[in-house]
C-alpha cells in the first residue's frame, strides 16, 4: 500500500534525548513524530529517558546504529545507517548495526505508528526523522568540542568521527566526547545538509549485512539453536477452518528419535531429536480432518463470485469530470483477472519458542516484531514483557512475514513441549498455508477523443487486505491500497471514476504480497491502456507520453526507457517490446521488456530496460539490484504464478509446481536511475510492478494475442485455444 | 554412530544412515549455513560439496558418504575457487536477503572448479537448479565471470 509522507500527520513533536551510556559512551534516543495511519494518537513515554537507543557512540568511536526495521535483502540495515551516518558525520568504516527490540513506543515506523516492515516505505518514513537525529548528535558533539577549546561552535566541522577546528589545527574523535556531550541538551530543530555537502548519501555503498551472507555465518530465523534445543514440524487443516478430528500417533511414536506428538485443535506438530525425526514421524501419522464448511471451495467458484460482485457499486476511489457523459458513443470496454499468488519466500516459515511459567522466548525473523509479541502474549496470558522477542535475518519476506500465524502456532505447540522447540513448516505446508495475494477482477471502459483517452472507468474487485491488516486505515471501505495507482493514475484523463468492491474469498485467507495494490492494478491499467493505443492506431509509447504533460517525472522516465531500450528498431521474427509505466510508493518507473514467443507458446525473455526517478537516490546500488529482483520476483508471477483451489485445498505444493524463475529464463535487466533532488521514493517492491505490464504488453506485440490474465497462457499463445 | 568427513574434520553423528546430509549438517552439528528450502532437491538452498561435486544435501543420505569428504559453506572459502567466489559476490552486490547464496556460492564455486573460463551456456547449465526468490541471477551471472577473472 502506499501510505506516503504527505499522509503523515505528525501527533507528537520529535524528540532527541541523550545519555550517557555504560563504559562511558554516548547513547541518543529518538522518538520520531508517529503518523495516524493507526488511528490513534501517541504519546510520548513519560519518565524521561528511553533505554534503547538509535545511536550509541562508545568510547573507541564504534558508533552502533540501532535498526527499527528489519532486513529481509532489501538493504534497509544499509540505508537507514547511511541516512543516520551522514547527518552525523560518522566514521562509516566505525558504524555497525543491530536490531531493534520490539517496541512500538521506541521504534514506530512513522507511517504506520507501528513497528513495521513493509510498504516500501523504511526510507521514506524515516528520511526526516533520522537525518535530525543524526545532525541532533552531531551538534552536541560539536558543542562539547567547542566546550573543551573555549571556541565557537561555529567555527569547528565535522569529518569522518571527529571534530575538527581549522583555525587552531585540533581535532577530536566523537569518542572522546562521549562523557561531556552526554550532559549536553540537543538543539531542537538542528540544521540538515544541504543534498550537495553528502558524503554517502548517494553513492553506491557496500551493504553491512553482506560479509556473514557469503559465508554461512548469517543467523535467520530457521538456524536459532537456543541450548536443548528440540525440533518439530507441523500439519495443518488443509482446509482454511478445518479441524482434528482424529489421530492415531502410534507409528510416529516408534519413529527413532520422535519424542512427543502434539495435538491441537487445527493442527498436529510432530517433535523430536532432530527435523528429520520429526518429518518421518508426521509422515508416519494418520490424521483424521474435519473440513468444515469450506471443503467444497473451488478456484472456479471464486472467480465467478468476483466476477458477480463487480457488477456492485463498490467504494468510490476518485471521481472526476463526468463519467456518466463521457462513457457513451464508442465505448471500449475489457476485463482482466490475477490469480491467487504465494509468497514462497525462500526460508519457509518457521519459529523457535520457549514457554516457561512465567516466560515466553521467542526466536524468529518477522516483518511485525510488535504484533508477533503481542500475539505470543495473547495466546499465553503473560504480560508483554514476559515475551522476549529475538528479531533475526529474513530470508525473504515479501509480505508473508507482516503476518504472525506462525509464531502463535509455534507458541501453542511449545506450551505443550518442555524446553525450547523450532517448529518448521515444510515447503508443502508453507505454500498452501500461506495468506495469498487476492485474485482481482478488473473491469475497463474507456472512451477515445482526438486520440487521447477522454473518459475512463475502472471497477476493481477483490479483497480488502488492509480491512483485516489495519482497520482504521480502511475505515468506511476506503481501501487505498486497493486502487493504489488506480486512483492516481499517471496520466491526464478529463473524466474518469475507479471503485472498488470488496468481496472476500471464503475459505481462503489473503495478505499483503510485494507490489501490494499496484502490482495488480499497474498490470491490469498498463495493459488496458495498450490496447487502447492500439484502437487508436498509435504507438504505445507515443499514446502514452501524449497524456503526461502533467507529469514530467513520469514523461522522462518513460522518454529515458524508450531510447535505453532501442525503442522502435527492428526486432528478428515473433519478438516484440512493450512498455508500462507506474507512479508507485513516489518512484516514477517506465520499463521495456523485449520477448520471443515461439511456436509452442513458450515465451522467452530477451531483455528488459528499466527507467526510475526515485527521489534522492540513498544507496544507488541497492534501488538498482531492487528493481532488477523485483522485475524477476513480477515477471515469474506473470509467466507461472497462480494458486488453485480444489476441494477447498490448495493444489501446489513445492517449487515443482508453483515455479520460480530461474537462471536461464532470467535475461539482461538494465537499470537507469535518473538523478533527481526530491525526496527519497519507496523501492522495494517497486520492481515487482514494473515487471508484469511490460512482459504482456511485449507478447501482444510479438503475437497479436491479447492476453487478459494471468498467468500467461501457453495455449493460448500457440493457438491451441482461445483468450 | 556414523563417521563423516565434514570441512576437513572427521564427525560422528548418532543418526540412522537413511538420515540427509542437511538435518545432520543443521541439527546435529550446528553448520545452519547450508539451508533449508524445499526438500525435494528443486530449489538448490541445500547445495554441499561431495568430494568436489555440487549436491542437494535434502535428499543425500549420509549412507553414501561412507569414504567421501564433505564440504560446506562455511569451508568452502578456503578452497581456491570458493574464495573467489565470495569476493565476487561483495565486489558486485549480488546478496539480498541471502538465505539461497550458500547454494550459490556453493553451486558457483563447483562450477569455476570445472570450469575455469564458463560461458553463458555453462553458467545456465550449472546455476539453473538453484532458486533465488529475490531474483539476483543478473548479479549471480556478472559475479561468475568476475570470479573466473579474479588472479
Amino acid at each position: 500500500m502506499t501510505l506516503s509522507a504527505p499522509e503523515i500527520r505528525p501527533s507528537r513533536r520529535a524528540l532527541l534525548q541523550v545519555a550517557a551510556a555504560a563504559g562511558g559512551g554516548l547513547m541518543v534516543s529518538f522518538l520520531a513524530p508517529i503518523g495516524v495511519a493507526a488511528g490513534k494518537e501517541e504519546a510520548a513515554p513519560k519518565g524521561g529517558f528511553a533505554p534503547n537507543a538509535f545511536i550509541r557512540i562508545d568510547r573507541a568511536g564504534k558508533t552502533t546504529l540501532v535498526m527499527p526495521q528489519v532486513e529481509m535483502g532489501q538493504g534497509t540495515y544499509t540505508s537507514i545507517s547511511m541516512i543516520l551516518a551522514e547527518e552525523l558525520d560518522a566514521d562509516w568504516a566505525q558504524v555497525v548495526f543491530e536490531h531493534a527490540p520490539p517496541n512500538d513506543a521506541l521504534y514506530a515506523n512513522p507511517i504506520f505508528g507501528l513497528q513495521v516492515t513493509g510498504n516500501s516505505n523504511s526510507v521514506r518514513a524515516f528520511w526526516t526523522p533520522l537525518r535530525k537525529a543524526g545532525a541532533g548528535t552531531r551538534a552536541i558533539l560539536v558543542q562539547a568540542a567547542a566546550n573543551g577549546w573555549g571556541v565557537d561552535p561555529a567555527t569547528c566541522r565535522t569529518e569522518a568521527g571527529q571534530v575538527i577546528h581549522d583555525a587552531s589545527g585540533r581535532r577530536v574523535a566523537y569518542g572522546a566526547l562521549t562523557g561531556k556531550a552526554a550532559g549536553l541538551k540537543p538543539p531542537a530543530d538542528p540544521p540538515l545538509k544541504d543534498p550537495k555537502d553528502f558524503r554517502l548519501i548517494g553513492k553506491p555503498v557496500h551493504r553491512l549485512d553482506t560479509p556473514e551472507k557469503v559465508n554461512g555465518q548469517a543467523i535467520y530465523g530457521i538456524d536459532a539453536l537456543p541450548e536443548g534445543v528440540k525440533f518439530a514440524t507441523l500439519a495443518q487443516s488443509p482446509v482454511v477452518g478445518g479441524k482434528v478430528a482424529k489421530v492415531d500417533d502410534s507409528q510416529a511414536l516408534a519413529v527413532p528419535g520422535v519424542r512427543q506428538v502434539v495435538v491441537l485443535d487445527d493442527l498436529v506438530a510432530v517433535v523430536g531429536d532432530h527435523t528429520w525425526a520429526a518429518k518421518q514421524g508426521l509422515a508416519a501419522l494418520n490424521i483424521t480432518w474435519d473440513d468444515g464448511p469450506h471443503a467444497g471451495i473451488s478456484t472456479t467458484q471464486l472467480r465467478e463470485r468476483l466476477k458477480a460482485a463487480s457488477s456492485r457499486p463498490g467504494v468510490v476511489g476518485k471521481s472526476a469530470g463526468d463519467i456518466g457523459k463521457a462513457l457513451t458513443g464508442d465505448v471500449i470496454e475489457a476485463a482482466y483477472d490475477v490469480p491467487f499468488l504465494a509468497h514462497a519466500t525462500m526460508e519457509p516459515m518457521n519459529c523457535t519458542v520457549h514457554v516457561t511459567p512465567s516466560s515466553c522466548e521467542i526466536w524468529v525473523g518477522i516483518q511485525v516484531m510488535s504484533r508477533a509479541q503481542k500475539g505470543a502474549a495473547d495466546v499465553t496470558g503473560l504480560p508483554l514483557d514476559k515475551v522476549i522477542v529475538h528479531q533475526h535475518l529474513l530470508g525473504g519476506g515479501f509480505g508473508r512475514r507482516l503476518e504472525f500465524d506462525m509464531v502463535t502456532s509455534a507458541v501453542r505447540i511449545a506450551q505443550k513441549v518442555d524446553g525450547p522447540v523450532k517448529v518448521i513448516w515444510s515447503r508443502e505446508e508453507d505454500i498452501q498455508h500461506d495468506l495469498y495475494r487476492p485474485a482481482w477482477h478488473d473491469r475497463f471502459s474507456a472512451r477515445l477523443a482526438n486520440g487521447k483517452i477522454d473518459a475512463w472507468k475502472h471497477i476493481i474487485t477483490g479483497s480488502s487486505v488492509l480491512s483485516r491488516w489495519l482497520p482504521p486505515a480502511a475505515a468506511g471501505g476506503k481501501d487505498f491500497d486497493a486502487w493504489d495507482s488506480a486512483a492516481d493514475l499517471p496520466y491526464d484523463i478529463p473524466n474518469l471514476h475507479v471503485a472498488f468492491v470488496r468481496e472476500e474469498p471464503p475459505g481462503l485467507n489473503t495478505g499483503f504480497w510485494r507490489g501490494v495494490g499496484p502490482a495488480h492494478n499497474v498490470f491490469v491499467i498498463e495493459s488496458f491502456i495498450d490496447e487502447l493505443a492500439h484502437k487508436a492506431g498509435k504507438d504505445p509509447i507515443d499514446f502514452r507520453m501524449g497524456m503526461l504533460d502533467k507529469n514530467p517525472r513520469m514523461k522522462a522516465a518513460l522518454k529515458l526507457a524508450a531510447e535505453k531500450s532501442g525503442w522502435g528498431t527492428p526486432l528478428p521474427p515473433r519478438c516484440g517490446r512493450g512498455v508500462g509505466i507506474q507512479p508507485s510508493f513516489a518512484s516514477w518507473i517506465a520499463t521495456v521488456a523485449e520477448v520471443e514467443v515461439d511456436a509452442e507458446g513458450a515465451v522467452k525473455l530477451r531483455r528488459v530496460t528499466c527507467a526510475v526517478d526515485t527521489g534522492i537516490a540513498v544507496n544507488p546500488d541497492t534501488i538498482a539490484a531492487q528493481l532488477q529482483g523485483g522485475i524477476i520476483f513480477g515477471m515469474t508471477a506473470a509467466l507461472y504464478g497462480e494458486i488453485t483451489l480444489e476441494n477447498g485445498r490448495v493444489q501446489q505444493s513445492n517449487f515443482h509446481d508453483y515455479r520460480m524463475l530461474r537462471m536461464n529464463e532470467t535475461p539482461p535487466i538494465d537499470i537507469h536511475i535518473i538523478p533527481s533532488g526530491e525526496a527519497p521514493g519507496g523501492i522495494g517492491e517497486a520492481g515487482t510492478v514494473a515487471g508484469m505490464p511490460a512482459v504482456a504488453n511485449a507478447i501482444f506485440a510479438a503475437t497479436g494475442k491479447r492476453l487478459r490474465r494471468l498467468p500467461i497462457d501457453r495455449d493460448v499463445l500457440a493457438g491451441r485455444k482461445q483468450a | 554412530m556414523a563417521k563423516l568427513m565434514i570441512n576437513g574434520e572427521v564427525r560422528e553423528v548418532d543418526a540412522p544412515p537413511e538420515m540427509p546430509l542437511l538435518w545432520v549438517l543443521r541439527d546435529l552439528l550446528k553448520l545452519t549455513g547450508t539451508k533449508f528450502g524445499c526438500g525435494i532437491a528443486q530449489c538448490g538452498a541445500c547445495t554441499v560439496h561431495v568430494d568436489g561435486t555440487p549436491l542437494r544435501s535434502c535428499m543425500l543420505p549420509i549412507s553414501v558418504l561412507e569414504g567421501r569428504s564433505v564440504i560446506t559453506i562455511e569451508a568452502v572459502g578456503a578452497t581456491p575457487t570458493g574464495r573467489k567466489v565470495q569476493q565476487a559476490w561483495l565486489d558486485l552486490e549480488v546478496v539480498q536477503c541471502g538465505y539461497c547464496q550458500s547454494g550459490q556460492i556453493m553451486s558457483a564455486a563447483a562450477l569455476l572448479a570445472g570450469t575455469p573460463n564458463p560461458d553463458d551456456a555453462d553458467i545456465d547449465a550449472a546455476m539453473s537448479g538453484n532458486i533465488c526468490r529475490c531474483g539476483t541471477y543478473v548479479r549471480i551471472r556478472e559475479a561468475i565471470k568476475r570470479a573466473a577473472k579474479a588472479v
